[in-house]
């Protein structure tokens, strides 16, 4: 049973950080350029986590399986990030913005890691500025800020549509500085296959590079994986294609415990899907809501006429019905459960029923067109772009898509997992969301992790390492990792069955989505969890993996991604299934108040579940890391 | 009326670049695309034409993508001969099968430049951007270093400016618009959103002089004025930033022969 020590610091809530630093082991400046980091990932964690090592003398190998590392997915984030700076006057602080963040997470997240996530929060954005982040400004020629879903003041920083995209380039900038000048040495078009623990200790990788096939073995003092959340498990997501699980599935395979993966957040308001060739799932931005009213017909037989048609009288407004005081701007998971009932009752519209109307008639006739177009313009035009229907004129249709996971490698309060040497950064850990992540909160952890945190804790476990003790990698554990990743290659490649690999993805997330999805039930997952290893032995008896491994080979990538994802979501499912309660993302049906919000029981899972592998076809461990709240009060979550 | 789902299907022969490897001969093959609903994107086409060629056991066309939504910078095909293909401000990502006409014969490629070489079919080899953003694509701050963010006011048209020169995706479409395959509007893109801010000013010099002796070093082209990279860009980046650029460089070179700047390729830091 894996050690789940948290190791969080005594004292005060607002002293902890301070403390932990002031106490912590430090590697002396002399000594870091005998230490070799590996980081593996280059968004907005791992560039930064590189970026900040390699400044401090440490020698840090980056490895991401982009062709460059400004390619991550961090990317595509577009709304902002959230820092209490409070240069609004509006009464933000550390304090608020920790509460908001426990509150938002439903109350299953860590204080601690959270109070710390707030108080660093405020550096980002000096950094950021520093680096030459183009954040939006106010004439006098300070920085504007905008306020954001479950907060009551204006605290999040933004670049346009673009921030994650504008906050990765000064990421990127930086990591390329120390690229540059020889502090950090990458590799891109590489993708980590295994994780390789000597004596209990993770101390290197083995990777396959994408374009020549070559697999390699690299040592290091200390593993970094900042790779990023899993929810192309099911298949279609707002994900880029390439997000994988793959990282931190086999950091799992080699002990690394696997906390909450049922947490995930599903996004109210995507470009509902077309067709079954379809690939990725677009967001339009939240902030419509303000000014469209959702709704769907109130029969059945109408939802596939002209809505121009349909009168008012037989329409049916559901989110201002059933929450009339919230309305259209019910939270998040309420506003995507609300659309998945009335799909569910066959009032779907659009051609496969999966979508509910975004209608902006009434602010078109409040504000003109001319008014509509000047709030929301461009997100106009992104829906014809991809819908070819003009939203001036017809309703648009959304509907919820699966956005961010929450859960991930169990980690401490130093960011290290329970193999000691492992660290896990950013959306690729469990740490500071709980059950929900509020929005602009994704940027600003996988920030903190990598600028703020790293840096400090790898310290702690360096310094009991002696300098140049690191394995070699021709050591046997190196070879054995190496033969695993051949064997598994091989095995994909041998399989020469009749289907793509798309095929098998596909019907995995479909399983996911019913079983799994928005709503669970006991029987929704009990069945899930007996399709999901049929499937799994249906892949690898009937894939079909062309080419060779030799060369540039895009179906052997998917194919071994989409293995792991065969096991990964039988593990969601399992810890869906043991959680009997609902809280944030994770909604049991059993377990609801009368008006639909989620019925926590603090009692019985007032806890981390930390899934421990016990080997190929047994079941996992469940370990479990009390949460206990010292500072604030677990409530009911209420936003009326 | 729901006009796009009753929209009738779409046949198309796609013309396509297929190429083993680096030193392989390429040529193109034809594969039909046959009924397709009008609203899939570009890739999520060519998803369908490999998912058939594998299971008729052939190999699958190799492309490079990733989000999907035009802000990776990963896609990078010439369609008919423009890359990104017909649209205008938009990523090969974004384009849809509604843009062509049933029937058409659609040539497809990757970009092609001498900077960029090929790797597989549609996949080409970028790194040498990166390389010129590793010369001097940054400001140099210690992490932990930084003043208060809002220590120095910036003016929002500058800032707004900057934004603009930022938004860049770096998928090389500019290059591979032009005919010198020139990377200047790259470069000039970086070079104009951290020389518009405060924080850029000190490194202002040596930033201009190594990422253009780079770019050069990496056998880019120059810039004749054509504009034919503003037209391309996914993000409509205008061509006056190479007009900036280029007023930078010579007077950071001016300077430099009074006052040489220290050797550029060390980033500096540790």
């Amino acid at each position: 049973m894996a050690q789940l020590d948290s190791r969080i610091p005594p004292g005060p809530l607002a002293d902890k950080w301070r403390t932990h630093k002031a106490n912590i082991r430090l590697v002396n400046p002399a000594n870091k350029r005998k230490y070799e980091v590996i980081v593996v990932g280059a968004g907005l964690a791992g560039s930064s986590a590189a970026a900040t090592l390699a400044e401090l003398g440490y020698k840090v190998k980056c490895f991401v399986y982009h062709d460059s590392p400004r390619r991550a997915h961090s990317i595509a984030a577009q709304g902002g990030i959230n820092a209490a700076k409070n240069y609004q006057n509006d009464g933000d602080s550390v304090y608020r913005l920790f509460y908001d963040t426990i509150k938002g997470g439903d109350y299953r997240a860590r204080e601690a890691n959270v109070h710390r996530l707030a108080e660093v929060s405020v550096n980002i954005i000096d950094q950021c500025v520093a680096q030459g982040v183009p954040f939006a400004r106010e004439y006098g020629g300070l920085l504007a800020n905008r306020s954001f879903g479950g907060a009551q003041v204006s605290r999040t920083f933004y670049a346009r549509g673009q921030t994650g995209q504008q906050l990765l380039l000064g990421a990127y900038s930086a990591l390329m500085r120390m690229v540059g000048n020889g502090g950090v040495q990458l590799f891109p078009n590489s993708e980590m296959l295994d994780l390789v623990i000597v004596d209990g200790q993770a101390k290197g990788i083995v990777v396959r590079n994408l374009i020549t096939g070559e697999i390699s073995r690299h040592a290091a003092d200390a593993v970094i994986l900042a790779t990023g959340g899993y929810g192309n498990v099911f298949n279609l997501s707002t994900y880029a294609r390439q997000s994988n699980a793959t990282a931190i599935w086999r950091a799992y395979k080699r002990g690394a415990c696997f906390a909450n993966p049922c947490y995930t957040q599903i996004h109210p308001t995507c470009i509902p899907v077309t067709g079954d060739y379809q690939s990725k799932l677009t967001l339009m931005s939240e902030s419509l809501r303000n000014d469209g009213r959702i709704w769907v017909p109130k029969k059945a037989e109408d939802r596939l006429k002209d809505p121009n048609t349909i009168p008012e009288s037989d329409r049916d407004y559901y989110l201002e019905r059933i929450y009339p005081s919230f309305g259209n701007l019910a939270p998040r998971d309420i506003a995507s459960r609300a659309a998945k009932r009335v799909c569910d009752e066959g009032r779907g519209v659009g051609e496969s029923g999966l979508g509910v109307y975004l209608d902006f008639s009434d602010a078109i006739k409040r504000l003109g067109e001319a008014g509509v177009a000047e709030r929301y313009g461009n997100l106009f035009d992104i829906y014809h772009e991809i819908t070819n229907e003009n939203a001036y004129k017809v309703p648009m249709r959304i509907y919820p898509a699966v956005h961010y996971t929450m859960g991930g490698l169990w980690v401490d309060y130093n960011l290290m997992s329970n193999i000691p040497g492992l660290f896990v950064l950013g959306e690729a850990n469990f740490s500071d969301h709980g059950a929900n992540r509020l929005g602009a909160s994704a940027l600003m952890q996988g920030l903190a992790d990598g600028y703020f945190v790293i840096p400090y804790t790898i310290g702690d476990y360096l310094a009991t390492q002696k300098p140049g003790s690191r394995p070699s990698a021709d050591a046997v554990e190196f070879k054995a990792a190496e033969q695993n990743v051949v064997g598994m290659t091989k095995r994909l490649l041998d399989t020469k069955g009749t289907e793509p690999v798309s095929h098998f993805h596909k019907r995995l997330g479909k399983i996911m989505w019913e079983g799994c999805g928005m709503a669970r039930t006991e029987a929704s997952l009990k069945k899930a969890l007996q399709e999901i290893p049929k499937l799994r032995e249906e892949f690898w008896a009937n894939v079909r993996v062309p080419g060779s491994e030799k060369t540039l080979n895009q179906s052997l990538e998917q194919a071994g991604r989409v293995a792991d994802f065969l096991e990964l979501g039988e593990l969601m499912c399992l810890d869906a299934l043991t959680r009997e309660e609902s809280c944030g993302g994770h909604f049991r049906e059993e377990h609801q108040y009368p008006d639909g919000e989620c019925k926590r029981d603090d009692e019985k899972f007032a806890h981390v579940a930390a899934w421990e592998f016990q080997g190929e076809g047994k079941a996992p461990l469940r370990n479990v890391e009390p949460l206990n709240y010292e500072f604030v009060k677990m409530s009911v979550r209420n936003y009326k | 009326m729901v006009a796009a789902t009753s929209q009738k299907s779409i046949s198309l022969t796609l013309r396509v670049w297929r190429q083993a490897g680096p030193s392989a001969p390429g040529k193109f093959v034809d594969y039909p695309a046959k009924n397709l609903n009008p609203n899939m994107s570009f890739l999520e086409m060519l998803d369908v034409v490999n998912d058939e060629l594998v299971r008729k056991g052939e190999e699958p066309i190799a492309f490079a993508h990733d989000c999907r939504e035009g802000i990776c910078g990963t896609c990078s095909l010439s369609i008919n001969g423009k890359p990104h293909g017909p649209g205008r401000g938009i990523a090969t990502c974004q384009t849809y099968v509604r843009s062509f006409n049933d029937g058409d014969i659609v040539v497809v490629e990757p970009f092609r430049a001498k900077a960029f070489p090929l790797v597989k079919d549609l996949i080409i080899d970028r790194s040498a951007l990166d390389k010129i953003q590793a010369a001097g694509g940054f400001i140099s701050v210690r992490t932990g270093a930084a003043p208060d963010a809002n220590a120095i006011p910036i003016p929002k048209a500058d800032a707004d400016l900057a934004m603009d020169a930022a938004s860049c995706i770096q998928c090389g479409a500019c290059v591979a618009a032009c005919k010198n395959a020139s990377a200047m509007l790259f470069v000039a893109a970086k070079v104009s959103q951290l020389g518009l801010l405060p924080q850029g000013q000190p490194e202002r010099d040596r930033r201009v002089l190594a990422m253009v002796n780079t770019m050069d070093e990496m056998g880019f082209g120059s810039c004749t004025n054509q504009y034919e990279c503003s037209a391309a860009c996914p993000k409509l980046i205008s061509h006056d930033f190479i007009a900036r650029m280029n007023r930078d460089y010579l007077k950071a070179s001016f300077r430099s022969v009074f006052k040489p700047a220290p050797a550029v390729t060390s980033g500096g830091g540790a």
